[in-house]
């Protein structure tokens, strides 16, 4: 009698939802797990403590690196990310890495691929990348551009969801009610208003461009297959990560990760893939979740639990159940182990 | 200046920006002791050999139990695992089956040969009584100490309730003999047909050095119930004894036993295995307060046996139990009802409790008995300087694990006696409970079920009841431990730190923090699945 059979027969005690795992195969653990990752941001970096942007940051240029064979060249845009990591002459990036300004990101990386493509050095890969506010705001039109050309670079939107190195202001990415320097929380909808903003990743995939998908720091084996996914086609590509950022959102610098995991099980953070205009794939949740555990973590939510705020909580709700029904996030018996 | 244009500084490394300096708090690994392992009776590090058969690697997992239980196919069969009901998994699914995997690493021992060796000799004698659970558990961890032991057996065979109480059809003679034997081949003198009379005397006679006592208790007790003669009457213990030495008892038509405990369900059980036409079982109180383990009663059920609850025995007359009905109080105790009815029986067994005959130890001094067992300080020493005491015969819940647990403790204070010191035990671990966990990063997994022996063939003859794993499944079981509050290198921390302050050491080896550059955030303690990482204060 062979129990075994009756079950999920590749069984690893902690599955494929921790960063390795020592009953893994080598080759299905993250590139994150194994001892020579490169490392491409290094210790010593000024981000806060528990930050999500310089986790997701390492989090995906090593496995770009790791699909590249180290050929890689990465495009910064002004903000926290270029700020902690680069404060002159000291870096902390292990790995060829310009800055320009705050809104070019994209256009620089179209000049670097350009350039490489004219010396015959296909091999070598650009990537551009920023925050939130450089790339869904003031870097925008770049971008844009980069790929109605379809330039071959891969664009990674860091999102922490506002300006959070010049202070915390709004961005377009800054969900609806969030306390931000400039949206802060008075009058009867307090916070970031509802109804404007803008969804990046869909603004790209209707640029028809090959590949374009949302991520996430509390799933790593998700983020590092869509970075190798994306570093397998040529064009034009998206990926914007969701990273929390403590000192911006108010929550414990140990936090970040659940913070991520519960914003993507209660439909906040809807993850998923697209090529060339089309929705090819989406993450179900796993333990699907209401809004206000997420919300009540950080302090930037705090005004809507308040009384007489039930109003604005049911609509986050409405919009997290919203994202649920469009992407179609829920599948019987969740866990893909 | 040979820089390039518009630099002024030399580019440098941000290592040599030592963001460890931030931290008010640093998070440092530690070793947690897990629900399992604490409410061992024998003490084993379950989670401990888990971690091994995870791996496959059951050879390791057998040393692993042997350092603290010599009984691993025994253990897995009869233990009443009390590891499992304190098992974190339970609040996720169900408990680990730890008793399941025990008996599949016991069983793939014995089929190996796997044995550990014997210390260096110390020159030191001791004297053991019992060759039951409690004694050889002493002897096995005296020989691995270098002492020379002489078990002393009054019994023609060696284990004690092992073989004269737990019947075949749940632990398999050969099993025990196999586990018997690799205790022997450490050099354990067992002396069969030998029944201690007077302690005090065969110790000097043969010059031991020091005495471990394991009597258990043998002495079947009875309810003094008025008798016409009609139904013979019985007490279990000889009941089972008579089995194992196969002078079949007369167990036919009709039998009722008397009690509500395990023995009185192995005597149910086994005098259906000897062809009885019923088999009733009746008890004082109500069913949920059966001190029976339930999956015995359960497997009784299944095999027949009959429950009369809420009933005491009056008296017999003319082949008829006159029994006497009870209700439960509101202090949750039986109170009678003076109503009576008739029950027909041929035989009745009493399975009501078991003495201890200690009149070997009369010329012993300073011996405190106290309720019929004798008092053991936390050394398992009694009150006669050398002598030291264990398993049903001391205060204990009597079972083999906790028997088995007093031979281990007496085997290091007697070794630490013999060596003129007092032992002292390790501290013990913080624990591991269940908010601990990071329970998001493991994978759903249903508990296997152990193959189990259709009824008819159980209510037929002796064959062992419960089947082993399989080693797929045995495997699949282990790794649904969580290894609670002991890394199971799952490199979480490792990955999850944003500043890149955890360094990898290689398998088996673990991690360590880079302090020069950890901030402190805490993210490495909030996403270890198994909870063995904590923040503790800086001094600042
Ligand atoms: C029917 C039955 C079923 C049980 N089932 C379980 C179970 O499933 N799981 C469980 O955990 N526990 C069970 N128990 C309890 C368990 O068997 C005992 O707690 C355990 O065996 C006690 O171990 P021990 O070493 O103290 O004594 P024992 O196992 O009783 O062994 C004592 C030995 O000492 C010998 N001895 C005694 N006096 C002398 C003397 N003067 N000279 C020489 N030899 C002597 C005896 O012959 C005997 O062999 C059961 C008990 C019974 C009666
Ligand atoms: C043209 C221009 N305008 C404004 C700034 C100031 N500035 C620097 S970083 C930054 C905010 C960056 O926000 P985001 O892109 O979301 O990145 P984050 O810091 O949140 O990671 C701003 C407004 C600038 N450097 N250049
Ligand atoms: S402000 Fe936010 S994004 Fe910037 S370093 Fe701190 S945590 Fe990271
Ligand atoms: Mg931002």
């Amino acid at each position: 009698m062979n129990q075994a059979e009756n079950q999920k027969v590749r069984f690893y005690q902690t599955g494929t939802y921790t960063v390795g795992n020592r009953l893994l195969d080598g080759d299905i653990r993250t590139v994150q797990a194994s001892s020579d990752r490169s490392n491409s941001l290094d210790s010593g970096h000024r981000a806060c403590q528990g930050c999500g942007e310089a986790l997701g940051a390492r989090y995906a240029i090593d496995a770009a690196m790791r699909e590249t064979n180290n050929q890689l060249i990465a495009c910064n845009a002004t903000g926290c990310l270029e700020v902690f990591t680069t404060p002159y002459p000291e870096t902390a990036w292990q790995m060829p890495w310009i800055h320009s300004l705050f809104g070019n990101a994209a256009a620089v990386a179209t000049g670097v691929a350009a350039a490489m493509k004219v010396k015959g050095r296909q091999d070598v890969r650009v990537i551009a990348q920023g925050g939130d506010g450089g790339t869904t705001d003031i870097g925008f039109g770049c971008l844009s551009g980069m790929f109605d050309r379809n330039d071959d670079v891969l664009y990674i939107c860091y999102d922490n969801q506002a300006y959070m190195n010049t202070g915390v202001q709004r961005s377009s990415a800054t969900p609806p009610a969030a306390r931000t320097a400039t949206t802060m929380p008075v009058g009867p909808e307090p916070g970031n208003q509802f109804g404007q903003g803008k969804n990046v990743p869909l603004v790209a995939l209707a640029h028809n461009i090959p590949y374009v998908a949302t991520a996430s720091v509390h799933d790593l084996h998700d983020l590092e297959r869509k970075v190798k996914k994306a570093m397998s086609v040529r064009g034009s590509r998206y990926l914007q990560i969701f990273v929390p950022c403590p000192l911006g959102w108010g929550s414990k610098p140990c936090d970040t990760i659940k913070l991520a995991r519960m914003a993507t099980e209660c439909g906040l953070w809807p993850m998923f893939e697209g090529e060339y205009g089309e929705i090819t794939n989406t993450h179900k949740l796993r333990r699907p979740s209401k809004v206000d555990g997420y919300l009540k973590l950080q302090r930037r939510f705090a005004h809507l639990f308040k009384p007489g705020q039930e109003g604005q909580l049911a609509k986050m709700q409405d919009l997290a159940d919203t994202n649920i029904r469009k992407f179609q996030l829920l599948e019987e018996g969740s866990d893909d182990e | 200046m040979n820089k390039p244009f518009a630099i002024t500084l030399d580019v440098g490394t941000s290592l040599l920006n030592h963001t460890g300096s931030w931290r008010t708090e640093r998070p440092v690994y530690v070793d947690r002791l897990p629900p399992c392992n604490s409410t061992c009776p024998a003490g084993e590090n379950i989670q401990g050999w888990l971690f091994h058969a995870e791996e496959g690697n059951y050879e390791q997992a057998f040393y692993t139990i042997m350092e603290d239980n010599p009984f691993p196919a025994v253990m897995g069969r009869v233990c009443y695992h009390t590891c499992e009901t304190a098992c974190n998994r339970t609040t996720l699914d169900d408990p680990v089956g730890i008793n399941a995997v025990e008996r599949f690493i016991g069983d793939e021992a014995l089929r190996h040969g796997w044995n550990v060796e014997a210390g260096e000799d110390s020159g030191k004698k001791v004297m053991i009584i019992g060759s039951g659970p409690g004694g050889l558990a002493a002897a096995y961890h005296l020989r691995r100490k270098g002492h020379q032991v002489t078990v002393f057996e009054s019994a023609p065979k060696a284990g004690g309730m092992l073989r004269y109480g737990i019947p075949k059809y749940r632990l398999p003679r050969e099993k025990l003999a196999g586990e018997i034997g690799r205790i022997e081949k450490l050099g354990a003198e067992i002396r069969l047909n030998s029944p201690v009379s007077d302690v005090a005397n065969t110790m000097k006679k043969e010059g031991f050095d020091a005495c471990f006592l394991g009597f258990g208790a043998h002495v079947g007790q009875q309810v003094d119930l008025p008798n016409d003669g009609s139904v013979p009457v019985h007490d279990a213990v000889t009941v089972l004894r008579d089995l194992e030495n196969e002078q079949l008892p007369d167990l036919h038509g009709n039998v009722v036993v008397y009690g509500g405990g395990n023995t009185a369900f192995d005597v149910a059980r086994s005098a259906t295995r000897l062809g009885a036409l019923n088999v009733t079982v009746v008890y004082r109180r109500d069913r949920d307060m059966m001190p029976a383990h339930h999956e015995e009663i359960h497997e009784a059920l299944e095999e027949g046996v009959q429950i009369a609850c809420l009933r005491t025995i009056k008296g017999i007359s003319d082949g008829q139990l006159e029994l006497e009905i009870m209700v439960t109080g509101d202090d949750k105790m039986p109170q009678a009802t003076g109503q009576t009815e008739m029950m027909k029986a041929d035989v009745l067994v009493q399975a009501v409790g078991q003495g201890v005959d200690l009149s070997p130890i009369a010329n012993l001094q300073g011996i405190v008995e106290n309720r019929g067992v004798i008092q053991v300080g936390y050394d398992m020493q009694t009150g006669c300087a050398g002598v030291f005491a264990g398993g049903d015969m001391v205060p204990s819940p009597r079972t083999v694990t906790d028997a088995i647990g007093h031979g281990k403790k007496a085997a290091k204070n007697i070794d630490a006696y013999l060596n003129g010191k007092i032992y002292v035990a390790p501290e013990k671990h913080d624990p591991a409970p269940y908010e601990e966990l990071n329970t998001w990063y493991y994978s759903d997994a249903p508990r296997s079920i152990r193959p189990i022996l259709d009824v008819a063939r159980r209510q037929s003859g002796f064959a062992e009841v419960v089947g082993n794993l399989d080693e797929k499944t045995a495997q699949y079981e282990s790794r649904r431990c969580m290894s609670c509050g002991n890394c199971l290198e799952c490199d979480n921390c490792y990955g999850v730190c944003p500043d890149n302050a955890v360094l990898k050491l290689g398998p088996g080896k673990g991690f360590e923090f880079k302090y020069d550059y950890c901030k402190g955030c805490g993210m490495c303690v909030e996403e270890c699945p198994c909870g063995s990482i904590e923040m503790v204060p800086e001094d600042i």
